[in-house]
């Protein structure tokens, strides 16, 4: 009999704690080599700890939550065999690929897939495992149509004294199998709702952890509103012209350029009027007291993924042209949303850009990404009477909902570098011209 | 007589009309049973019950003549074995005699009254039983039906002298030399093969191409073998006409159109059984029929209030654990208690030499709707304690979704595994996955082993394989 201790692995990027986000086992499971023991989350990236050994999970340390030091002792594993197992693994995430299985390999997961359902190389040993690894998921799925309630006798039982037709009733059970819990939880429910007809209050509440990337966007909102006094500066902008622009050049569209939106304009224009305001693609660090203005343009665009919010980061957007600009946006955001988007991808931005396209609205106060010092918010476009003059003319409008740290950029300096904005959107031409 | 009113009247005292009363007396229900001939049914008394303890004692008496034979491969020997049927006939009644006995004194703790006498139907209400002492009338709240089942005749060979039923086969004193058996179901090659280890030449007629029709050949298949090991001439496909002109023998046809002349002592016939829905007053009901069963619904309710048929009398399977589980049922329902018919598993058993069991789904039906199935079988070859009983032949298999592992099926084939069909049962009845049967210790050595086994090898890691 050997021990095995688990330590949190250092994830790398010199992280020094994580947030334990997923328990896969408790005290006296048995677990199987390579079997998902848990998940930890660092900045954005979800990383599992599979089991190096086979054996009992005889200690168990944290709670979903918890952020827990690097090094930190969390399972401890009862090992079967003599042969020896070393009792302490001194690192256990020490990068020894050829060595794999005793090396604690991380596995760094899509965010929203069930973590574990990791899909397994299907080979002889792999099918030859002991059948823990290979259990076929079978709670909570509705039943499909015509197909009977899965229930033990007993369960049955009550729920025909009970009056309760086990076709209405979910079974939590392995292949859908309704346990007395279910049964229970149906008619509590049941209790609560059928004794009245019509609208009832519902007095239920329903806690739901704040875990992982949640956790995380809940941080940085309020680290950004408690130490960065906004200021937000709403301007609309003529985009009749950049639409025109647009449209001829996604009309004769030559194989393998990417489709244009209005993200690649704006990042160019951006990028142009950074050059002449630097002090707009920066970091404050507040804590030293220092501005890091950066040379390169590195645009946040914030996305929406089933999970919540993310910021993939579009790397010295300088120094890459409009189609450049498409591409890399679209190919960040799919990576993004289906969960593949590397730490790297994820970080680094100097500056952001908010938009929620069709639901962008008429305003919005766009909250900034610390350490930054501002975010461009991109409001709904649409086609707006405007006054030429003369008369008024339907022209295609767009409001840009911007938001600027007051502490270290004044309001005419926000004013101006939208208005600069502004002009280069409205003759998109000014946004190709080379200076 | 003065008349009897009662809540409850159970007809018929056999397997679902005696639990039923049982039940019903434990809940305190005044019930009154009725039974024309012996507590217990076919089953005590001319059925199950004595079938297995000829079936026990031809395999003793047959593995001593393999003894006296120097056949025996574990050294005992034996000689001049002998047996005397009117003895072993004496045991076995002695058996349903206490059986009988047993039933009659549960009813009576359970404050049943039993009226012994045909019993017959006036109106929905009220039944007459022609008793050894006159006319008894019955007046019941809730009445059940539970006359059971009879075997069929065959209109070229009724039942009388040398043409006998099984009830007749379970009551002959002397082994006959010559046996014709009539049928290849459960219950010919049941008997058949008892009377071929006690000695008789036994010959089955089966009009289909197969034996045992209701179980597929891989579970069919050990028993084909071992009848032919025994000497039992089995023609499949042909059909019997009649007793030839001097009684001497059966005549039969085969599907070649060959007469089959087949010289026989005894002609045992065993085409099935008929539920028995005449006799009793079923002309002044207004029952539905279900084909040549009565219509139930999943609460025993026949078409008449206050009117519930239990067992043979209500379809296939034509068991007697089916018709106890719904005359327990019947007798909660009538208690005031909230049932239906909800079981999952009624297993099945052919006490053949070997023994099947199935339970649930066979393989074919599973795969019916074209759903997807995992199919484990693990053979007795590679069980320890199959070799140390010499009982090799045979296998368990298990059915499952192959999307959930849930378990659809359980089927076996081998020695004694009838003992076994209390595990299958509990397991399709609780719901259980490939990964629950995988994952209880099964005692070793037993053959109960190979079940566990056979839900490894369709998880596709079996151990002992």
């Amino acid at each position: 009999m050997g021990e095995k201790i688990i330590k949190l692995p250092d994830v790398g990027e010199g992280v020094a704690e994580a947030e334990l986000v997923e328990w896969h086992v408790k005290v006296g499971d048995i677990v199987q080599e390579d079997m998902v023991l848990a998940a930890v989350m660092t900045g954005k990236a979800t990383v599992e700890i599979p089991s190096p050994v086979e054996g009992e999970v005889t200690f168990r340390h944290g709670e979903i939550g918890d952020v827990i030091a690097t090094g930190t002792v969390i399972l401890k594993i009862r090992t079967p065999g003599d042969d020896g197992d070393s009792d302490v693994e001194p690192h256990i995430a020490a990068p020894q690929p050829e060595k794999a299985p005793e090396v604690t390999p991380l596995v760094v997961e899509p965010k929203q897939q069930p973590v574990a359902e990791k899909p397994k190389p299907v080979t002889e040993a792999a099918s030859a495992k002991p059948a823990a690894t290979s259990l076929p998921k079978g709670a909570g799925a509705p039943r499909a149509e015509g197909e009977k309630p899965l229930a033990p006798p007993a369960v049955r039982l009550r729920a025909k004294e009970a009056g309760v037709d086990l076709r209405q009733v979910p079974g939590s059970g392995p292949a859908g199998r309704i346990t007395h819990e279910d049964l229970d939880a149906f008619l509590s429910r049941e209790s609560g709702g059928a004794a009245a007809a019509g609208l009832q209050p519902n007095k239920s509440v329903q806690e739901v952890k704040v875990v992982g990337l949640r956790r995380r966007i809940a941080e940085k909102m309020a680290l950004a509103k408690s130490r960065i006094p906004h200021i937000t500066y709403v301007e609309e902008v003529d985009m009749t012209a950049l639409e025109e622009l647009r449209g001829r050049l996604n009309g004769n569209q030559k194989p393998g350029k990417p489709k244009l939106t209005i993200l690649p304009f704006l990042m160019r224009a951006m990028v142009k009027a950074i050059a002449e305001q630097p002090g707009i693609n920066a970091h404050f660090d507040d804590e030293a007291g220092v501005i890091r203005q950066f040379g390169g343009v590195h645009i946040g665009i914030a996305a929406q993924t089933p999970s919540g919010l993310v910021v993939p980061v579009v790397k010295h957007a300088e120094a890459r042209d409009i189609f450049d600009c498409a591409r890399e946006v679209t190919r960040l955001s799919d990576a993004a949303k289906s969960g593949t988007a590397q730490r790297e991808e994820l970080s680094g931005s100097t500056i952001t850009i908010s938009s929620l396209g069709a639901m962008g609205g008429i305003v919005s106060t766009p909250v900034i990404n610390h350490p930054e010092v501002a975010i461009i918010g991109v409001n709904k476009m649409a086609i707006r009477p405007h006054w030429d003059g003369t008369q008024f003319v339907p022209r295609r409008m767009m409001n840009l909902s911007s938001s600027f740290d007051h502490r270290v950029i004044d309001g005419w300096d926000a004013a101006t570098f939208v208005q600069r904005l502004k002009a280069l959107l409205e003759t998109p031409a000014l946004i190709f011209v080379e200076e | 007589m003065k008349d009897i009113t009662c809540k409850l009247l159970v007809i018929g005292a056999g397997p679902g009309g005696y639990v039923c009363a049982i039940r019903a007396g434990q809940l305190g229900v005044d019930t009154v049973i009725v039974e024309m001939a012996k507590p217990g049914g076919t089953c005590l008394n001319i059925g199950c019950i004595p079938s297995k303890a000829l079936i026990h004692a031809a395999d003793d008496f047959h593995n001593t003549v393999i003894m006296a034979a120097g056949k025996n491969a574990m050294g005992i020997r034996a000689e001049n074995p002998a047996i005397d049927l009117a003895k072993t006939m004496a045991w076995k009644d002695g058996i349903t005699g206490r059986l009988t006995m047993g039933v009659s004194g549960l009813l009576k703790k359970a404050g049943v009254k039993i009226v012994v006498g045909r019993a017959k139907f006036r109106d929905g209400k009220t039944v007459a039983v022609e008793t050894e002492t006159g006319e008894q009338v019955i007046r019941a709240e809730n009445i059940v039906i539970a006359t059971g089942s009879a075997p069929v005749e065959l209109p070229a060979l009724p039942f009388g002298g040398k043409v006998i039923s099984s009830t007749g086969a379970l009551s002959l004193t002397q082994v006959p030399q010559r046996l014709a058996v009539v049928g290849a179901g459960y219950i010919g090659l049941e008997l058949g093969i008892a009377f071929a280890k006690l000695g008789s030449k036994v010959t089955i007629v089966e009009a289909l191409d197969r034996i045992l029709p209701l179980y597929d050949t891989q579970l069919t298949q050990p028993i084909a073998k071992r009848l032919s090991a025994l000497g039992v001439e089995v023609l499949l496909g042909t059909k019997v006409k009649s007793m030839s002109s001097n009684g001497e023998a059966l005549l039969a046809e085969t599907g070649e159109g060959e007469e089959k002349r087949i010289a026989a002592d005894k002609v045992l016939v065993t085409i099935g059984r008929r539920p028995l829905t005449e006799g009793w007053g079923r002309e002044e009901l207004e029952l539905d029929m279900d084909g040549r069963f009565l219509r139930i619904d999943e609460q025993c309710r026949t078409a008449m209030r206050g009117i519930y048929a239990v067992g043979d009398v209500t379809g296939e399977p034509m068991l007697a654990h089916r018709a106890m589980a719904q005359g327990e049922m019947v007798a909660e329902i009538v208690s005031g208690k909230r049932r239906s018919w909800d079981k999952r598993a009624i297993p099945a058993v052919c006490f053949t030499d070997p023994e099947i069991v199935s339970v649930g789904l066979s393989p074919d039906e599973a795969r019916a709707g074209g759903r997807e199935v995992k199919i484990g079988q693990f053979p007795f070859t590679a069980n320890g304690r199959a070799m140390t009983l010499s009982a090799e032949e045979g296998f368990v298999r298990v059915v499952t979704r192959a999307d959930n592992h849930l378990v659809l099926g359980i089927q076996g084939v081998g020695a004694g595994i009838s003992e076994l069909s209390a595990a299958f049962s509990l397991a399709l009845e609780m719901g259980a996955r490939l990964e629950d049967i995988a994952g209880t210790i099964h005692a070793h050595p037993t053959q109960s082993e190979a079940f566990a086994e056979s839900a490894l090898k369709a998880l596709g890691h079996a151990l002992h394989i």
